[in-house]
């Protein structure tokens, strides 16, 4: 069913698609930044494609195993026609940033602010881009593999400590 | 500290507090700090089943300043911690603290960035139930041992 999203995407931005594969009608499309809102408002909005439903929004650190360091996930499904669609954006460590999908999807709103709080990765037009987890004044990005195992950052001063 | 404090180490002073020390250890009111899955235990351990009230503990106080047993059950975050810090700066003297399960204790396997690595490090405690979760007569053990703790007590730590 959704190979037909796959094969339309590729078909309407070949340019923008850097490869796609499919492991048992699980469909996966890795595609560049630049265009990124068109992709996606192309796959909401086509009618045979339909994915109406923002799904999961996550970011996977592949530190030191693989260029670029980040990779903002999309997950959609489209609910009239019971199929889905994952799509990748590898995102460059010195320029963690993607357009927000807000706009798009206003469900994708607290997903992105959890990625930029555990991942630091910003998304650009967010209406309200702040941490959503963590609490403030919180330093770093706890979720980076480079963020200190052991570190912590308490917000209460501790008993036997000095204030 | 009133008048009670003339009588520390005199015979009329142990009795008193033998006998105020009974009293409140058989009527603890619990004030249940609930995070988390061990709240489910700690429902088990106060229903019918168990039955905490055997113990005169029976009576959750859904506010701090009405209760002198604070139990932490569950996992407790650093995002948290100046909640609980105050809570326990509500109660009134004299009060006391269990902690509830293994996350309340030393953290439990949350090891981790948001995570505080057991409640004593923000505020005393006095009982400490290990489990993940806790057996409800693992609890009641807890109230047992916090009960024989309160009726040691001596007066001129009654303020």
């Amino acid at each position: 069913m959704s190979k037909k999203a796959l094969e339309r995407l590729t078909a309407k931005f070949a340019d923008q698609v850097l490869a796609t594969h499919d492991a048992h009608g699980d469909e996966t499309a890795v595609i560049k930044r630049d265009r990124l809102l068109d992709v996606l408002r192309f796959l909401r909005d086509e009618t045979d494609l339909a994915f109406d439903m923002p799904i999961d929004l996550t970011v996977v650190d592949w530190y030191r195993k693989r260029e670029p360091r980040f990779e903002v996930v999309y997950h959609l499904y489209s609910v009239t026609l019971k199929h889905r669609l994952r799509l990748k954006v590898p995102v460059d460590e010195d320029d963690a940033r993607v357009p927000s999908s807000y706009p798009i999807w206003p469900g994708f709103d607290w997903y992105e602010r959890e990625a930029y709080d555990l991942y630091g990765v910003a998304f650009d037009g967010h209406p309200n881009l702040k941490r959503i987890l963590m609490w403030e004044g919180f330093e770093g990005h706890p979720l980076r593999k480079d963020y200190p195992i052991n570190k912590r950052q308490p917000i209460t001063t501790l008993l036997g400590e000095k204030s | 500290m009133g008048l009670e404090s003339n009588l520390t180490g005199t015979f009329v002073g142990t009795r008193l507090s033998d006998a105020l020390n009974w009293a409140r250890k058989y009527s603890l009111f619990q004030y249940p700090f609930v995070t988390a899955c061990c709240g489910m235990e700690f429902m088990s351990a106060a229903c019918s089943h168990y039955d905490i009230s055997r113990f005169g503990a029976e009576i959750p106080r859904f506010s701090p300043r009405q209760a002198d047993l604070l139990f932490v059950v569950g996992t407790v975050s650093h995002k948290l911690a100046p909640v609980l810090r105050k809570v326990y700066d509500q109660m009134c003297d004299p009060k006391w603290v269990v902690s509830f399960g293994a996350c309340a204790s030393s953290g439990g396997f949350y090891d981790n960035y948001c995570t505080v690595q057991g409640i004593d490090t923000i505020i005393p405690v006095d009982v400490y139930i290990p489990g993940c979760p806790p057996r409800p007569e693992q609890v009641l053990d807890a109230l047992m041992m916090l009960q024989e703790k309160i009726q040691r007590e001596p007066l001129e730590k009654q303020a």
